[in-house]
């Protein structure tokens, strides 16, 4: 039950987010730091959760399939595949390394 | 110029594709990390940010708390903020349009949007956009929750494969200089650096720290853009 009060929780302060933004007077975003701000958190963000997903099994380190996928969508980015496609690659990457028997 | 041929559409259409069938990793993800089938229907329907659904499910999956998985969630969240202080200014929804909007406020909606020239093309693509991935999203959420269960191991299919790959994916077209690379591994170091350290979910915060004080006290001309 608690854990239906977070996803609550967490749904609305979600939804209070986007809507401040819209309450925003548009000038205060021409700020270059907060928008400097704004763009380095993202980048910090994705890059900490691809990390987090690719290496982390809880509170261990650890190396597994995944560490195929990050390669495989690697590549399949710079090749400019699109979204879909490198997400498809990333999953076909992790099966195949598991089916050969990585964990 | 007609709706149907409208460059913005067609481009909401397509991200709105790619990214509402990615909703059944979330669905299948979401049921293997312990959420029950409507814990995992109401996350997509009322969080609807992508990023924070798989920050909250990830921390779950991690043995993580409650409390960890909603700072997460929020702070992934944080972006979405200025997507809305964006698309007010772009787009300029007025009365209920505002509300609504809010809530397909999203990195694909706000990315479709930013890249058109007049009004009429950056309502088509945000609202295309938006409206298209939250229908197909939260179908292909359903999907995959009903799906998970009957598909076994996750893992056997490579779905935490899928997740790394569209994290990064996410990040790619960020990564257009050095600055945003310099950050982009600082970030994941400390966030590998962390993770043996303090409870799943904390690693990612640590990151955000570090990625926050790096925009603050950045070099002017340091264009490190959302």
């Amino acid at each position: 039950m608690s854990l239906w009060w977070w996803i609550l929780a967490a749904c609305v302060v979600a939804y209070l987010s986007k809507l401040s933004g819209y309450l925003v007077p548009a000038r205060i975003l021409d700020k270059p730091r907060m928008g400097r701000v704004a763009g380095t958190l993202t980048i910090g963000l994705l890059a900490s959760l691809t990390a987090v997903n690719t290496f982390a099994n809880g509170q261990e380190l650890v190396l597994d399939a995944r560490i195929g996928a990050l390669l495989a969508a690697g590549i399949a980015l710079l090749l400019r595949a699109p979204f879909l496609a490198v997400v498809i690659v990333g999953a076909v990457a992790a099966a195949l390394l598991r089916l050969a028997g990585m964990p | 110029m007609k709706f149907s041929q409208s460059p913005a559409v067609k481009t909401g259409l397509s991200i709105a594709v790619a990214t509402g069938l990615y909703g059944i990793s979330f669905g299948a993800l979401a049921v293997a990390s312990g959420l029950g089938f409507w814990q995992t229907v109401a996350l997509s329907a009322l969080m609807f940010t992508g990023g924070s659904q798989f920050a909250f499910i990830g921390v779950v999956a991690g043995g993580g708390a409650g409390s960890a998985a909603f700072g997460a969630a929020t702070l992934l969240g944080i972006r979405n903020i200025i997507y809305g202080m964006q698309m007010n200014s772009m787009a300029r929804p007025t009365g209920w349009r505002k509300a609504a909007a809010a809530h397909v406020t999203i990195d694909e909606s706000t990315a479709t949007a930013v890249v058109q020239e007049d009004l009429r093309e950056v309502r088509r693509g945000f609202w295309t956009a938006g409206l298209g991935i939250f229908i197909l999203w939260n179908l292909f959420t359903v999907a995959g929750a009903l799906l998970g269960d009957a598909l076994g191991d996750p893992k056997a299919w490579g779905l935490d494969g899928a997740a790394v790959a569209a994290f990064l994916a996410l990040l790619w077209p960020r990564l257009a200089s050095r600055d945003p690379v310099a950050i982009a591994v600082v970030c994941a170091v400390a966030t590998v650096l962390a993770v043996p350290f303090v409870p799943p979910g904390v690693p990612i915060l640590i990151a955000a720290l570090v990625a926050g004080v790096w925009g603050w006290i950045g070099h002017q001309g340091n264009q490190a853009r959302a």
